[in-house]
């Protein structure tokens, strides 16, 4: 198989919580659903821990579908994706803003 | 309406213990993910941008009162208050948990529903006209046929894992309200000229998404009793002739196209003389005691015309366009189909809370015999519902903001969920329907263009049945942004086209006022009584495009 | 490999070639490509046959009456043709055993059942996930089907057949 490109740098990781289906990022050693803790990937290194983290976490029944998403890191330290697509999911429906994590969280 | 049998019963509740286990086994790493997923998905269950999804079947659209109020029941105590009417007849809620999916399936089953085959590589729900039974130019209920369907597809062992998703639809009327040519399979009850023998004709290999086809007549005429031996030779040769090296080229639609009809209609003569025997016949008896389910309730002897209706409508405008437009011509003299828009300016169309739900249960239980519909526009409807009552039932329906006046009006848009909620658009779709729902708000002006119907879908796939709106709208990723393209022309029913692309894709705040251009060529240009789809087609594309072009100019 | 029917594990008596080569004491399966030269000179001794899921029922017709297994290969468990291919076989009267061969999972084995296959042969690393219990289970989940399975006639249609003679008889009886 040909590598997977991986997208540029910073980068977090995101994936669904296998049992509940939520949105969660990960952080050291571990997962949250508040965007806000995203533990943020700077260099190489930091980016393939990531990785090989979402990889074992898949593997162990904890999560699916894990993947780098490239931000910038904006106000507050607020991860921002770069694509629109990754900004919605960080939100929640934009038709429905008492819904996901734009409500959860509050932001 | 059908009522499940000890044995209907005991599989729905048997495949509930199934995929919990199937759940159990995934938890376990008995299966992988790889494994799991196709699973979940034959159960209905996909993993969206934000949670789980679950698709419930309403098979063939019909509903009743203590299904409604059991799917409310659900939203409130499983989800958030609320569920989504799918282009299919389908439900869908947007934030189930896995852990707790197999209750929710057992709830399902106390009132005799599943999600069995909502999704995956299978024969899908059945689909049929939403005014089945009660239409006016009916032939035939095409109900029975498609409970027949659905037994026959459900848990099929030989077509559990097909190259592709395969969707099946049927109508015994004259118009076709169930969008046959855009299926896999489209049935069509009809008669023999020759020998005045009620049977089906057969169109196969329609479809929309990124390849659109239209469907095409495989057999004029095929005898009653040959239904289920005849599809399952259908099935047999697009599973094992189907291409599996691409997905995107594995619907049937594609085979037909690649091979042509008069080859696939062979293949499946081949298959069928093979399979054709007295014991795959369809058992007369057994269609009669499905049938019996679907005779017609017991309608009252009443005159034609309501003057109670006709008196409330004079003093009532509201209740006047309501009457105009939500009103469907129905079988029986002094009852009608009154269909109850899920397309309220400014909401997500298809959308309704749980509260709505309860109160539509109600009105059905009352003036409907029990009964509702859901709709491929994504609307409810009671289908027998006495022109006396409508007064009454418009003045809940309004009370609880279901009482637009807009069916099969320019604001009676149809939406796929799109990127607010789904893992595979590309772009948004319900903020594009609620702006332009806002913009031809006026109850003027839409009476004004009237016939005129918008379908917007987020992504290739076409959920939103973009390609057969008069205006399609196709939400794509352009540059890094959102962007929609707009078709002009298509048409799901009688003289099924689909549509032709008026010029480059435009950002959503442009995509109210390009369509107000081209209502305005309409406008201008229509003779007397003419639709903006005949219009359409007498003018051709080329004014409407220049209209259009002089928005999209605007961004260039 | 482990090999399965419907009473479970099962000692595989045929034997897939082994870089071209017979396995002593097993009847062979050789691959269709093949089979021509074996039937030339094994001279009458029993014999299956590996095929690939897009084999043509007729091209295999003819070999009927000397096969004593078919075994047809799943590429993967979601390429449903070897089910379809099955039934077929079936149908066209097939009575040698009928061997599903690669990564199915349990909850395929009725499926597999249903459509005529006797038995199936997956690799070892679904038998670790998967053991033997995961398929008798699996076997048994279902109980009902509205299609006839292969060689069986309780389909809920029959079901209600019954149900309604019944009825009938204990109305005559009631009479």
């Amino acid at each position: 198989m040909a590598a997977v490109k991986r997208p540029p740098l910073p980068v977090i990781l995101v994936a669904n919580d296998l049992l509940e289906g939520d949105v969660v990022y990960a952080v050291a050693g571990g997962w949250t659903r508040d965007p806000r803790q995203a533990l943020v990937a700077g260099d190489e290194a930091a980016a393939q821990a990531l990785e090989a983290f979402g990889a074992t976490e898949l593997r162990q029944c904890k999560v699916v579908d894990p993947y780098l998403v490239d931000v910038q890191v904006g106000e507050g330290g607020l991860p921002v994706p770069r694509h629109y697509r990754e900004v919605l999911r960080m939100h929640g429906p934009s038709v429905r803003r008492d819904l996901g994590k734009q409500a959860d969280f509050d932001y | 309406m059908y009522r499940y049998d000890e044995f209907d019963e005991r599989l729905v509740r048997e495949r509930v213990a199934q995929f919990a286990s199937q759940v159990e086994r995934r938890l376990s790493g008995a299966l992988t993910e790889e494994e799991f997923r196709p699973l979940r998905l034959k159960n209905g269950l996909y993993l969206q941008l934000h949670a789980y999804m679950l698709r419930i079947a309403v098979p063939y659209g019909t509903l009743h009162a203590r299904q409604l109020r059991q799917l409310a029941h659900i939203a409130d105590v499983y989800d958030r208050g609320y569920g989504h009417f799918t282009t299919r007849q389908n439900l869908q809620f947007n934030w189930p948990k896995l852990k707790d999916v197999p209750a929710i399936l057992g709830l399902l089953a106390d009132v005799e529903m599943h999600c069995i085959q909502t999704s995956g590589n299978c024969i899908r729900n059945v689909t049929a006209d939403h005014f089945s039974g009660v239409a006016h130019d009916e032939f035939e209920d095409p109900r029975p046929i498609a409970e027949l369907l659905r037994q026959w597809s459900s848990l099929h062992p030989e077509f559990e894992w097909l190259g592709r998703k395969f969707k099946i639809a049927v109508t015994g009327a004259t118009q076709d309200r169930a969008v046959l040519k855009s299926h896999d399979v489209g049935v069509r009850i009809v008669r023999d000229p020759a020998t005045q023998q009620v049977g089906y004709q057969i169109l196969i290999g329609g479809g929309l998404g990124r390849t659109p086809m239209v469907g095409k007549v495989l057999r004029e005429f095929l005898p009653r009793e040959k239904l289920l031996s005849y599809l399952e030779a259908v099935l047999r040769v697009y599973n094992l002739e189907g291409r599996r090296d691409n997905k995107y080229k594995a619907r049937i639609k594609i085979l037909v196209h690649e091979i042509g009809i008069d080859a696939i209609r062979a293949k499946v003569e081949e298959e069928f003389a093979a399979i054709d025997s007295p014991r795959n016949d369809v058992d007369p008896q057994e269609f009669a005691r499905i049938a019996a389910f679907f005779a017609p309730p017991a309608y009252e002897s009443l005159p034609d015309v309501s003057r109670k209706l006709e008196q409330a409508q004079a003093a009532d405008a509201e209740l006047a366009r309501f009457v105009e437009h939500n009103l469907f011509r129905h079988k029986q003299r002094g009852y009608t189909a009154l269909t109850i828009s899920l397309k309220p300016i400014g909401q997500a169309p298809g959308d309704a809370t749980s509260h709505q739900m309860r109160v539509i249960a109600d009105l059905a239980e009352k003036y409907s015999f029990d009964e509702a519909r859901v709709t491929h526009m994504q609307n409810i409807v009671l289908p027998h519902v006495r022109l006396d009552d409508v007064p009454e039932i418009f003045a809940v329906l309004r009370a609880e903001g279901l009482g637009t006046p807009n069916v099969g009006l320019v604001t009676d848009i149809l939406a796929c969920p799109g990127l607010d909620y789904c893992a595979l658009a590309t772009a948004r779709s319900i903020p594009v329907a609620q702006a332009l729902a806002e913009h031809f708000a006026d109850p003027a002006k839409q009476k004004e263009i009237g016939d005129f119907s918008i379908k917007i879908s987020g992504c290739i796939n076409a959920c939103g049945h973009h390609h057969i709106g008069n205006i399609g709208i196709l939400g794509l990723e352009k540059k890094g942004a959102e962007s929609y393209q707009i078709t002009i022309g298509g048409d799901p029913g009688e003289n099924y086209a689909l549509g032709e692309l008026l010029g480059p894709g435009l950002p959503a705040e442009l995509v109210p006022e390009a369509i107000d251009r081209v209502v305005a060529v309409y406008l201008s240009q229509r003779e007397p009584g003419e639709s903006f789809i005949e219009a359409y087609r007498r003018l051709g594309l080329a004014p409407f495009k220049a209209a259009f072009k002089e928005i999209a100019d605007a961004v260039a | 490999m482990l090999l399965l029917d419907r009473q479970g594990e099962k000692v595989d008596s045929f034997a897939h070639l082994q870089d071209g080569e017979k396995i002593a004491g097993k009847t062979p399966i050789v691959p269709l490509a093949a089979l021509e030269a074996e039937l030339a000179v094994q001279g009458g001794a029993p014999l299956g046959v590996l095929v690939e899921n897009n084999v043509r029922t007729a091209e295999l017709e003819p070999y009927f009456g000397t096969l004593a297994l078919i075994a047809i290969r799943f590429p993967s468990a979601a390429d449903g043709r070897g089910f379809s291919l099955a039934r077929q076989l079936r149908e066209h009267g097939f009575t040698g055993l009928l061997r599903a061969s690669g990564p199915l999972f349990s909850d395929q084995f009725p499926q597999a059942l249903a459509c005529g296959f006797d038995e199936v042969e997956i690799p070892d690393a679904s038998a670790a996930r998967q053991p033997v219990e995961h398929w008798l289970a699996a076997r048994n989940r279902i109980t009902l089907a509205y299609q006839h399975e292969h060689g069986l006639g309780e389909s809920i249609l029959d079901l209600r057949r019954a149900r309604t003679l019944e009825k009938n008889l204990n109305g005559a009886k009631n009479v």
